[in-house]
């Protein structure tokens, strides 16, 4: 009896996600009527899984900082940079030896690894202190940093692509465990671990409170600036994690890749529930979403749209939702 | 409390300031700055950013944020000058009339949203300038319009200079001031100037005292919309090309530099001459780099920097007490 | 007898659920100073908005100068003379005070371009009417709300004005801003022009206004000249009963070491040189006028606020530097604005009650939702809030069960002192009692000392052992609320300035 009012509360409070799972399937549907010998192939869902997980996780990341009331514009920045820095580490400081064996293969690939997820983390920290510290408001805070991150990503690779990445760096980007592709996993990792966080820890359950009235929670005792700058941490640790997959997966990390990545994850964030207020935001309501777009922008390109008709799609796609959420709640 | 005393209370003063101190240090390490042929480039430079700075000042003032002038700009830019070669039209006037119409266009329809569905401003600019630039590219070309094939009217207008004590000064920066003068009257002279004051300080209050909101934000986002537009084909006649991927990452410099100039990011507070000023600051730091002997690449580095010390002293400047 | 300006016959205005005026009569007559009182939710603010052509309403008749008006909206009130000046001023912040006053006239004269001579001269008459002196050059943001309050009433005269009405108007003033507001009201009056003010304070009643009307639950329940009024009356009606005879008797040993103890403690300007003691089982009143440092008291014990002295838990000195160290030591605040300060209001009613006390919900490092609930469930039972689920957002409960959240949540931080800033303001009678009651079980039941600070007197009359007055950063008086009456402490009050 409790599961079943449960799931009719769960229904009833979030009707975003009802939403968002009937639009997707009515993308799913509509793709596949009109293009089902391209859609419905098996290599297309592969393919999709090798792609979407890079931007699931940026936009988790830029859900977490609008949990808040803030923003993040610096993670692509910061993805990059992390890709950068590895790639400058694995040619430049810790080239392979040129008898190496597996494990040491391993071991550099994890060191990798680790600097680029060092990165992300102090990049989040430094972006947490502006914001919770100097009281600088989020939009413009990361705005500067971000700009400070892609310029370092500059200055280390002096404007062309770093390449040259182990073969288990790309393995990162391109394999599979079991069948299923590897970035899809990291993503669902992510996905279940960012979820448990929000809504099973004290940590989750501040960034909820601090979101919803930062005010009240000073006075109700909780330590605002401290959870916030963790929150832009986890963001910026995620962001290093995006780009690791993204620098995986091309086998090179650029000063300027997923420029229009920034664009998306917000707008995956918002049309996922997200409020950019603060107080309200779910990782499945993001989850859905960015598999909804990607859906839709792979159906389109079935269709041979070009590309860019495809950013076209997001924009429109996002305040034909935004208008329909509008009008929904003047009815009430 | 003094008018002098007031004067250098004013947060232009402090920008300006700090303005005097860079030029002068830059001076010291390179005195090839001072030239004027050096001077007269730093200018031109500050043309079209400049242009676009009004256009987000004029938003920011009303409380609102606009990431779309970039994209207006270049589907204005690109547009014109494909009409412009379609029907071999050789004229300056129509074309940069048809420009600033399509970007009061775009502004209008941001209008819609952001005042009758009410949504919020980033997010509605983020959507519109997603929509127009898949719109541009995925419609209209990819192909970049070279010198070969620019309409040679635009490209005598672009670079047609003055004279000024033997070095060559653009046309276009007295455009440009032109036009922050009509700024700066319209917002200090008119009452719907006033009005984007009012409403970016509270726009309850500002309905109650009688203005007209929905004129306002019709009037805000046209406006910026109108700015964008004319700066993108500005830019065309400048560069002697057309190219539908331009004006990527303007978002970030030209809000940068309104801020720096010290608009309110709420809202309310906002000068033309600020801005000016703030675009001056900017520019000056991105082309100085060189005169300065810092390799380029550190450009972006040096420009976040600026970005993060001047906001954290906005923010010192407006901080609101939490409790 | 001249027509009244304006008159509400029988007006009842609904809204969902309820009724927010029912069947009220009402007049104000030319050069009158009038007062309406009643606590939030009386339907005074309802009122007002019928009166300023905001709401209309379902039943009854409005008449202007004794005619009966059909349509009557914001621009019709302005018309009639109708201004109202609302708690927040409704002025621009970052605009002059010139610009800010000529604003309004600027707009009605249809103006494309502003002439900053104009607005000027525009600004300096509005001020000269009011023969107050103020800057207007200066930034409406940077003046003290007094200062804004008096833009706020010149900007209201520019055009021809007949009633001005103001909402609540010492909420935030000094005494002696209250007393520069008063002569300017009389100046007003001389000038022809009715002011009604709409109050639940005891000095615009009762020094200021001529005639007083008191609403309740939506009726109005009394009405006569001022000469007529005292205190108690006003609260009698206002509240509907009387005080109680319920007393909070403190029966513990003086000499025993105290709860909290706090000697020479200052606070920045505002509270100077503060010696208090609080017992185990007593409940202290605190009460002063605006200004007199109570509130920056209450901040710095619960460390929000720097200050210097010696402030001592049981005996054991206490360093409080943050609102966390407090929390530790078992101090709580229950803050006098809920709604912007106390409560979390699209969360769920369980997360505003655990939110001060998470640990007590967590299992290893995850939350324990089942404990949370119950908890949850715990200290709604306990504090008698009438829902039917915790999952409920805090927005939608009505005043006096949000008040109840947020004083749960502070129980449920096993606090060993309790202050309490204003708790029912705006919280409907019997929720006021029940409040009342669970804070007196507490003391008596469980050694909590609590510190209350509030304006009302009944309530302090009825609840402390103790009642302390501040005035101007100290503590001036000390009252045992045994021997006191009402009209000592509304006395004493007076005396204040």
């Amino acid at each position: 009896m409790n599961k079943l009012t449960d799931l009719r509360r769960f229904i009833n409070r979030d009707n975003n996600i009802v939403q968002l799972l009937i639009i997707t399937a009515v993308i799913f549907l509509l793709m596949s009527a009109l293009e089902p010998h391209k859609f419905l192939r098996y290599y297309n869902f592969e393919s999709i899984s090798f792609i979407f997980p890079e931007l699931g996780i940026v936009a988790i990341a830029m859900m977490l900082a609008m949990l808040t009331g803030g923003i993040d514009l610096s993670v692509i920045g910061i993805a990059n940079l992390a890709g950068i820095l590895a790639g400058v580490f694995f040619t430049r400081l810790y080239p392979a030896a040129p008898d190496a064996g597996t494990a040491a293969e391993l071991m550099r690939v994890a060191a990798g690894v680790a600097l680029a997820l060092g990165v992300g983390l102090l990049a989040g920290t430094l972006n947490g202190l502006l914001i919770a510290r100097g009281k600088i408001t989020p939009i413009l805070a990361t705005l500067g940093t971000g700009q400070i991150f892609t310029g370092f990503c500059m200055v280390l690779t002096g404007g062309p692509a770093i390449v040259g990445f182990p073969a288990w760096w790309g393995f990162i980007g391109n394999g599979k465990i079991l069948g299923i592709a590897v970035p899809l996993l990291l993503f669902l990792v992510v996905a279940v671990l960012i979820a448990v966080m929000l809504t099973r820890t004290p940590f989750g359950l501040n960034l909820f409170l601090i979101g919803t009235n930062p005010r009240a929670a000073v006075f109700a005792g909780l330590r605002t600036e401290r959870m916030v700058i963790y929150s832009y941490m986890l963001s910026g640790t995620l962001a290093a994690l995006a780009g690791i997959v993204l620098s995986g997966r091309t086998n090179a990390a650029k000063s300027d890749y997923g420029t229009s990545y920034l664009l998306q994850a917000v707008l995956i964030s918002v049309l996922g529930g997200t409020n950019p207020a603060g107080g309200k935001g779910t990782v499945l309501g993001v989850s859905i979403a960015v598999i909804a777009l990607m859906l839709l922008a792979s159906g389109f390109q079935m269709m041979r749209f070009s590309n860019h008709l495809i950013d076209f799609i997001w924009g429109g796609f996002l305040l034909l939702v935004m208008v329909i959420n509008v009008l929904r709640n003047r009815g009430k | 409390m003094t008018a002098l005393a007031k004067l250098l209370r004013r947060s232009e003063t402090a920008v300006l300031a700090i303005l005097i101190v860079v030029m002068i240090v830059i001076g010291v390490i390179n005195p090839a700055f001072w030239q004027a042929d050096n001077l007269f480039n730093l200018l031109r430079a500050n043309v079209v950013i400049g242009i676009m700075a009004l256009s987000v000042l004029t938003v920011m003032i009303s409380g609102g944020i606009d990431v779309s002038f970039p994209a207006f700009a270049v589907a204005a830019m690109y547009l014109t000058v494909i009409a412009m070669n379609a029907w071999g039209y050789q004229g300056v006037v129509l074309p940069f009339i048809g420009a600033t119409l399509i970007g009061l266009f775009c502004g209008l329809a941001n209008a819609v949203f952001i005042h009758t569905f009410r949504m919020i401003p980033l997010i509605v600019t983020l959507g519109s300038a997603s929509v127009v630039r898949g719109l541009l590219l995925g419609l209209v070309g990819t192909s970049i319009i070279n010198i070969d094939r620019m309409p040679p009217s635009l490209i005598a207008f672009g670079s047609s200079t003055v004279d000024v004590g033997g070095s060559k000064l653009s046309l276009m920066v007295f455009i440009y001031l032109g036009i922050a003068l009509v700024m700066w009257l319209f917002q200090t002279r008119t009452m719907a100037g006033r009005g984007i004051f009012a409403y970016g300080d509270d726009a309850e209050s500002a309905k109650r005292v009688g203005f007209n909101t929905r004129r306002t934000v019709y009037l805000v986002y046209g406006l910026a919309g109108a700015l964008a537009g004319f700066a993108g084909l500005l830019h065309a006649s400048m560069i002697w090309l057309a190219n539908p991927r331009d004006f990527v990452g303007y978002e970030l410099d030209v809000i940068a530099a309104v801020v720096l100039g010290g608009a309110s990011i709420f809202g309310g507070r906002g000068s033309v001459f600020g801005t000016i000023l703030g675009v001056f600051m900017l520019t000056l730091i991105k082309n100085s780099l060189i005169i300065m002997r810092v390799d380029n690449t550190w450009q972006g580095v040096v420009v976040g920097c600026v970005i993060v010390i001047a906001t954290a002293l906005t923010a010192w400047r407006d901080r609101k007490a939490l409790v | 007898m001249a027509e009244p300006l304006i008159e509400l016959r029988a007006v009842t205005k609904r809204f969902p659920g309820m009724k927010a005026l029912d069947g009220v009569d009402f007049r104000i007559f030319p050069e009158e100073i009038v007062c309406l009182a009643g606590e939030n939710g009386s339907g005074k603010s309802t009122l007002i908005k019928i009166v300023s052509g905001i709401y209309d309403f379902d039943e009854g008749e409005l008449l202007i100068d004794g005619k009966p008006v059909a349509a009557f909206g914001p621009r019709d009130a302005i018309a009639a003379g109708i201004q109202v000046i609302y708690q927040d001023f409704s002025l621009f912040p970052s605009l002059t005070v010139a610009e800010n006053l000529a604003l309004n006239r600027l707009l009605s004269e249809s103006k494309t371009f502003v002439d900053p001579e104009h607005r000027r001269r525009l600004g300096a008459e509005a001020l000269a009417r009011l023969d107050v002196e103020i800057d207007l050059d200066a930034t409406v943001g940077r003046l003290s709300t007094a200062d804004r309050q008096i833009v706020a009433i010149a900007r209201a005269l520019m055009s021809d004005t007949r009633l001005l009405i103001m909402d609540e108007p010492t909420t935030a003033l000094t005494g002696r801003e209250v007393d520069r507001l008063f002569a300017i009201v009389r100046e007003i009056q001389a000038k022809g022009i009715a002011v009604l003010f709409v109050s639940h304070k005891m000095r615009e009643m009762l020094e200021i206004s001529e005639r007083i009307t008191v609403f309740r639950n939506g009726r109005k329940v009394e009405e006569g000249p001022t000469a007529e009024f005292n205190e108690a009356r006003i609260t009698r009606a206002m509240t509907g009963h009387d005080i109680g005879h319920e007393r909070h008797v403190w029966a513990g040993d003086a000499a025993a070491t105290p709860r909290l103890s706090v000697r020479g403690l200052n606070v920045g300007d505002t509270v100077r040189a503060i010696d208090l003691d609080l017992h185990r089982g007593e409940i202290v009143g605190l009460s002063g006028l605006l200004g007199s440092g109570r509130t920056e008291l209450a901040m710095a014990l619960f460390g929000m606020e720097p200050h210097d002295g010696d402030i001592r838990l049981d005996g054991t000195p206490l360093r409080l530097s943050s609102v966390q160290d407090a929390v530790a030591a078992g101090i709580a605040y229950v803050p006098e604005d809920r709604l912007s300060e106390g409560l979390f209001m699209q969360q769920s009613i369980a997360r505003n009650v655990i939110a001060s006390a998470i640990d007590r919900a967590t299992r290893g490092p995850f939350l324990d939702q089942g404990r949370l609930m119950q908890l949850a469930r715990d200290i709604v039972a306990d504090m008698r809030i009438a829902t039917p689920d915790v999952e409920k957002l805090a927005g939608q409960l009505s005043g006096g069960n949000q008040q109840r959240v947020v004083i749960g949540r502070w129980l449920l931080t096993g606090p060993k002192v309790l202050i309490l800033n204003g708790p029912t303001v705006g919280v409907d009678v019997g929720s006021k009692a029940e409040i009342h009651r669970r804070i007196r079980d507490l003391a008596a039941g469980t050694g909590l000392a609590v510190l209350m600070i509030s304006d009302d007197v009944p309530e302090l009359i009825q609840n402390c052992n103790r009642i302390l007055l501040m005035h101007r950063g100290e503590i001036i008086d000390c009252l045992d609320a045994r021997g006191v009456e009402e009209d000592d402490i509304h006395g004493r009050l007076k005396g204040l300035r």
